[in-house]
């Protein structure tokens, strides 16, 4: 005489949903509470760190859809500097190949997904819009050392119990 | 008198003797009790479509509706409003007449049932002397409105939900009246206040097995799952409602909830001694029975997964059928034969008896192996 026959599957069924009656809910309500990031994100917003970069326009090159424009010039000491570094965010497909191709390793991709704009000319990031931050840390992508320094990979919000 | 600090009506009088000294008599009793009625079962159809949602969320580890004022009980208001506001679609080539008529067919003989419904001590629209029989004819009605509105749609989708109603509610209405039998042989009445005063203990101990099968039927009786074959979203779409809209799909959607609303109440009256309990006021006993009951529903609900047909038919005749005879005929022996008993020794006869039952049927039940095949 085994169990199997005499309902078990519904008691333990039943039991299944008690139990996750009384846990916590998962769903995290989103705009007033959001889930950390995990620190393997790729992301795809970029960011620029102004100091390291040498004007090469590798990424413009490199970028399949020509979203990134890019105009330089040299100043009195015949140093490349940046005019114009424009990023058309309406166009970009988030391919990374900019990020890839920069030799100096001065553009990545950054975590932010709230991108959302209202109007298309605010699509259109100027070199300050995509400039690196402290909230806009870049992502692990083409770059594992990064990945390390951000936080441990959870999604709960204060890391032991999911939102209630 | 008043419940927690509110003044509410009078609902602990007992009505027989409050008529009389009210003017007009009888109509201002009805009038009043009709009002009481109505307002009860769409506040409470409303009442339980945010309860089932918000239980039911809980259940599957979500929160449910919690936005639309405190504590998101303004939702079924919001949904009420939408679906009053839209647009009244009748296909072409519908049974205009019966199209119509559907909604009103289905949901008259649901409100119907509570009219003998004691919220508390004799507070109902009418103590009718042959109660139980009453509903059991009455809430039958309801499926002659389904299998209007799948004939009248035509539409393939709405025609099989129909068809599948008829059959599956003919056949459970048979262990559902047999079940209510055993009550009554204990109780010695048909009236459900008499039934109420009879329960010095809950007839759910009494009558276990009975309660069991009551609630089985019944779930299936109105279509909830995991008997709710007539909206297998999957194989038929939406059911018999497939083409209404607007203020008659609205009729539809309360007729669903007030049944589930009845059976709670019922199940309150017949099997957990109704209004009956210690220090609180009846009528809140009655509604927290209620909501007792419908949790449970909700628990099924949450858990169970849709049956099949022939699962369903074959439940219903091959093993509630049988148990509710054998339970109709352990009840008859015990009130004929040891009228002067203790009851505790009938629960507890009782209970063993169900538990044995259950398990020899489930037995009888399967057939290949541990395959259920029916």
């Amino acid at each position: 005489m085994k169990l199997k026959s005499y309902g078990e599957g519904i008691a333990k069924g039943m039991l299944v949903t008690m139990k996750n009656a009384i846990r916590d809910p998962i769903t995290t309500q989103y705009p007033e509470k959001r889930l950390n990031i995990s620190r393997r994100s790729r992301g795809n917003q970029l960011v620029w760190n102004k100091t390291a970069c040498i004007s090469c326009s590798m990424c413009a090159r490199a970028c399949p859809v020509n979203c990134i424009t890019m105009v330089t010039s040299r100043d009195e000491n015949k140093k490349l500097q940046m005019d114009k570094m424009d990023v058309d965010t309406g166009v970009c497909i988030s391919c990374g190949l900019c990020v890839e191709a920069c030799p100096q390793k001065c553009l990545f991709m950054s975590r932010d997904y709230e991108k959302a704009v209202y109007s298309r000319k605010k699509l259109k990031l100027t070199k300050e819009d995509i400039l690196m931050t402290d909230s806009s840390k870049p992502s692990g992508y083409y770059s594992p050392e990064n990945e390390t320094k951000l936080p441990k990979q959870t999604l709960l919000i204060d890391g032991k119990k999911w939102d209630k | 008198m008043s419940i927690l600090g509110r003044n509410v009506l009078p609902l602990t009088v007992h009505a027989s003797v409050l008529a009389p000294d009210w003017p007009w008599g009888f109509w201002s009793h009805m009038i009043i009790f009709v009002v009481i009625v109505m307002a009860f079962v769409i506040l409470m159809a409303m009442g339980f479509i945010w309860f089932e949602r918000r239980v039911i969320s809980r259940y599957q580890i979500r929160i449910g509706p919690n936005r639309i004022g405190p504590f998101g009980l303004l939702q079924p208001v919001a949904d009420v409003i939408k679906i009053l506001i839209k647009e009244d679609i009748v296909p072409l080539n519908v049974d205009k007449i019966i199209h119509l008529l559907a909604p009103a067919v289905a949901i008259i003989p649901a409100i119907m049932v509570f009219a003998v419904i004691p919220f508390s001590n004799g507070a109902s629209l009418v103590d009718l002397n042959i109660g139980i029989l009453y509903i059991v004819a009455i809430s039958s009605i309801s499926i002659v409105g389904q299998v209007m509105a799948g004939w009248g749609s035509n539409n393939k989708y709405a025609l099989i939900s129909a068809m599948r109603v008829i059959a599956q509610v003919v056949s459970y209405e048979i262990p559902l009246a047999l079940s209510i039998i055993g009550v009554v042989l204990f109780a010695g009445t048909l009236s459900m206040n008499g039934i109420v005063q009879q329960q010095s203990i809950p007839f759910i101990l009494l009558q276990p097995l009975g309660f069991i099968i009551y609630f089985l039927a019944s779930l299936a009786e109105v279509n909830r799952t995991p008997f709710d074959l007539l909206e297998a979203e999957g194989e038929i779409v939406a059911g018999y409602n497939i083409e209404y809209s607007g203020f008659k799909f609205a009729l539809f959607y309360l007729t669903e909830y007030t049944e589930a609303i009845a059976i709670s109440t019922i199940i309150t009256t017949l099997y957990l001694a109704g209004w009956k309990g210690p220090f609180l006021p009846p009528v809140l006993w009655f509604l927290i029975k209620v909501f007792a009951v419908f949790t449970l529903i909700i628990w099924v609900r949450a858990t169970l997964p849709r049956l099949r047909i022939d699962q369903v038919m074959g439940f219903a005749w091959k093993f509630l059928l049988p148990l509710a005879f054998i339970n109709l005929l352990i009840t008859g022996v015990q009130v004929v034969a040891w009228p002067d008993l203790s009851q505790w020794v009938i629960v507890a006869v009782n209970i063993v008896l169900s538990a044995v039952l259950i398990v020899a049927f489930s037995r009888m039940f399967r057939t290949k192996g541990d395959k259920v095949e029916a």
